[in-house]
């Protein structure tokens, strides 16, 4: 396999684990909304309520840099990065 | 200063912020003086404005790449400041906290989606729309598609989703600018598009990008502001995002001892059109698993498929860049969406909590009319009272409010000083601008550049584009705004349209252009026609009666569209042939990032 398709193969990976963080915390949970909010979660508001204003939003944040960082190292990996800094 | 500007850029802010705050203290002076409420709003709306045009005319510029793409230097901090202004509208401003306040959960789901939707930005598209070195979101589907029908597909999706939502912007700034100058809602459009031009005319994306990192900040402190002050003042916690947790089960005590009353048709008709009551619960879960789900996930992919916020991203020095970037974004997006439920509870408990001085329910009906501020907030048609039952007491189903008035009364009923009141103002003009900004110059950018540009005239001179790309920016800008005087439609109504329409006819032929190497020219001409046509379809019929499928409303009808798109795509597609070896190796290049553009080799 070349060079491109290893690194093109790398990068789909990551992508799925991406979207399945991603499918979790956007949809998946939603699926047991009213179950979850009957449980107290962090900082004392019930589970789902904080999912929505706080929870998800967060984790959103966090995967978008946690993905950014690793498709770096996998660009680096293969020789693919640029040049320069930002 | 030494050295260039863009080395620069945290010490201009920095002093411009600083700037600001003490704009903000000398008001607060002024206040104590004996300056008139008006004077101070009028000071903070003129104020900043004025700021937004001098930076507009000093970012103007005679180049190409400057006006299309602000020269690609847009370093990922504040391409992520520009990028959150850019996105949070008026409607995020104003009307979010309100939505929250009337409607809880349910409408919760768009905090989920307008926030999830970065993730699919920076993971699906983000990265390789940079490395393709485009000007526009219709340049990278008639490049990577070829020939000039793909193009004006385009070109046509990007102008329904944008003009859609930007109509709501311009009538956002209109009905700031009306009520903080003091003039009507007619003349106070054409005041908020003037300043709106001022801010991207001369300078095009440049000077957009410089106007919004300066709006963000002021919108920011404008939002943020009130609510750690209400929040302290009320002694609810000092850091109220992680202190709410007693006041939002509260709220839920409260609901379960007024209950909620089903008002009768009748009585209803005497509430002014546009105010509503609390019926919903504020923080249970109040819509069905698919409810939620379905608003999120439009909204999800038709933040991926929206141009004035994709073509941010094309401004940024490197590819890596870009990916960082959608994440600074977020992140500034974050700290206003994620006090917005604050807000919307402190202000729900200050209401309704009679053990609390602002607390009106349980008070009697002459004792609430007598208020200060209520007769202010009904004199503006946003707050309401009317003893349906006769008992003479306020219920909780006899006190209407508007959903502006979260955000801009709760600072008059907490009891903060006015010049909190002028800097909401200023923020919500910030808001509505930026966005505006944003999407009409990403109508006029299209149509410059793909339609008069790659279409029409090729062999056109810079300076003859540019000319042509000012000429649109003004005219798209005055069909707006004159569209936003009729005021035909509710603000967040028409911008969950834009991200329906946006997502039915771009979100798969922007994805699988980069996805799958298979996706050709044929199929990605029916995906956008038939995506868009079907979705516009579904709406009229759900608007003229319809009943609909599968619970799509006419808020997530773009699921819809999508879902035809991405069938037309890929069977026709697999129906034709596949695409030359030319694109193909265009489409490995540009899943490399090191290296040259693709436009750039050309």
């Amino acid at each position: 396999m070349s060079k491109q398709a290893q690194h093109w193969e790398k990068t789909r990976n990551l992508l799925f684990i991406t979207l399945a963080i991603w499918f979790v915390f956007s949809i998946g949970i939603f699926l047991f909304g009213a179950e979850m909010n009957e449980v107290t979660g962090p900082f004392g508001y019930p589970w789902t309520y904080w999912f929505t204003c706080q929870g998800s939003l967060g984790i959103f944040v966090i995967l978008i840099f946690w993905f950014a960082n690793r498709q770096e190292k996998i660009d680096e990996e293969f020789g693919f990065s640029e040049r320069g800094d930002d | 200063m030494k050295g260039n500007f863009i080395d620069n850029l945290p010490k201009v802010y920095g002093i411009y912020t600083g700037g600001f705050l003490a704009f903000i203290i000398i008001m607060a002076i002024g206040e104590q003086m004996g300056m008139t409420s008006k004077a101070i709003g009028i000071c903070f709306v003129a104020f900043t404005v004025a700021i937004y045009a001098i930076i507009g005319w000093l970012s103007r510029t005679a180049q190409a790449d400057a006006y299309y793409v602000a020269g690609r230097q847009v370093p990922t901090v504040f391409n992520g400041m520009a990028t959150a202004a850019d996105w949070m509208s008026g409607a995020s401003f104003v009307a979010m906290a309100g939505g929250i306040y009337f409607k809880g959960y349910g409408y919760m789901a768009l905090l989920v989606g307008w926030t999830g939707g970065y993730v699919l930005v920076a993971s699906l598209l983000a990265p390789y729309l940079r490395k393709f070195g485009c000007y526009t979101v219709p340049d990278f589907i008639g490049t990577r598609y070829g020939g000039n029908l793909a193009r004006l597909l385009a070109v046509i999706v990007l102008t329904v989703a944008s003009f859609t939502y930007v109509t709501a912007q311009i009538n956002a700034t209109g009905t700031i600018a009306s009520v903080a100058l003091d003039i009507p809602f007619q003349y106070a459009v054409y005041v908020g598009l003037v300043s709106i031009l001022l801010c991207s005319m001369l300078g095009g994306m440049r000077g957009v990008t410089w106007t919004q990192v300066a709006q963000y900040i002021v919108l920011i402190i404008a939002y943020l502001l009130p609510v750690f002050w209400i929040s302290n003042k009320m002694g609810a916690g000092f850091f109220p995002h992680f202190m709410l947790a007693d006041e939002v089960a509260r709220i839920g005590e409260l609901e379960q001892q007024f209950g909620f009353v089903k008002n009768s048709a009748a009585d209803l008709a005497n509430v002014p059109k546009g105010l509503a009551g609390i019926t919903k619960a504020h923080s249970a879960v109040n819509a069905t698993p698919w409810a939620f789900i379905s608003l999120a996930l439009a909204m999800m992919m038709g933040t991926a498929s929206l141009p004035h916020v994709m073509m941010r991203y094309f401004t940024t020095p490197s590819v890596k860049a870009a990916r960082k970037s959608v994440g600074w974004s977020l992140f500034f997006i974050f700290l206003l969406y994620s006090s917005a439920p604050m807000l919307a509870t402190l202000s729900k408990l200050s209401l309704i909590d009679p053990s609390l001085p602002t607390g009106i329910i349980g008070k009697s009906i002459a004792e609430v009319q007598a208020i200060d501020w209520y007769q202010n907030w009904n004199a503006a048609n946003l707050m309401f009272v009317s003893d349906f039952n006769g008992n003479g007491t306020l219920e909780l189903n006899e006190f209407f409010m508007g959903g502006k008035a979260v955000v801009l009364a709760t600072p008059e009923i907490a009891g903060l000083p006015y010049v909190i009141s002028g800097l909401v103002a200023a923020g919500g003009m910030a808001a509505a601008m930026s966005t505006a900004d944003g999407l009409i110059l990403a109508i006029a950018n299209a149509l410059s550049h793909d339609l008069y540009y790659k279409i029409i005239d090729p062999k056109a001179e810079t300076a003859k584009r540019l000319v042509v790309a000012r000429v649109l920016l003004v005219v798209i800008g005055f069909a707006g705004a004159t569209i936003a005087a009729m005021e035909i439609q509710g603000i967040l109504g028409s911008v969950i349209w834009a991200f329906d329409f946006a997502m039915s006819g771009l979100f798969f032929p922007l994805v699988l252009g980069v996805w799958w190497k298979r996706a050709n020219r044929e199929g990605a001409i029916a995906g956008m026609a038939l995506g868009l046509g079907s979705a516009i379809w579904y709406l009229v019929w759900v608007r003229t009666g319809g009943s609909g499928f599968l619970g799509l409303t006419q808020l997530t009808f773009g699921i819809f569209g999508a879902a035809v798109s991405f069938v037309a795509m890929v069977v026709v597609s697999l129906m034709t042939g596949a695409p030359n070896a030319a694109t193909q190796k265009m489409v490995d290049e540009v899943r490399v990032p090191s290296g040259r553009t693709i436009l750039g080799k050309q």
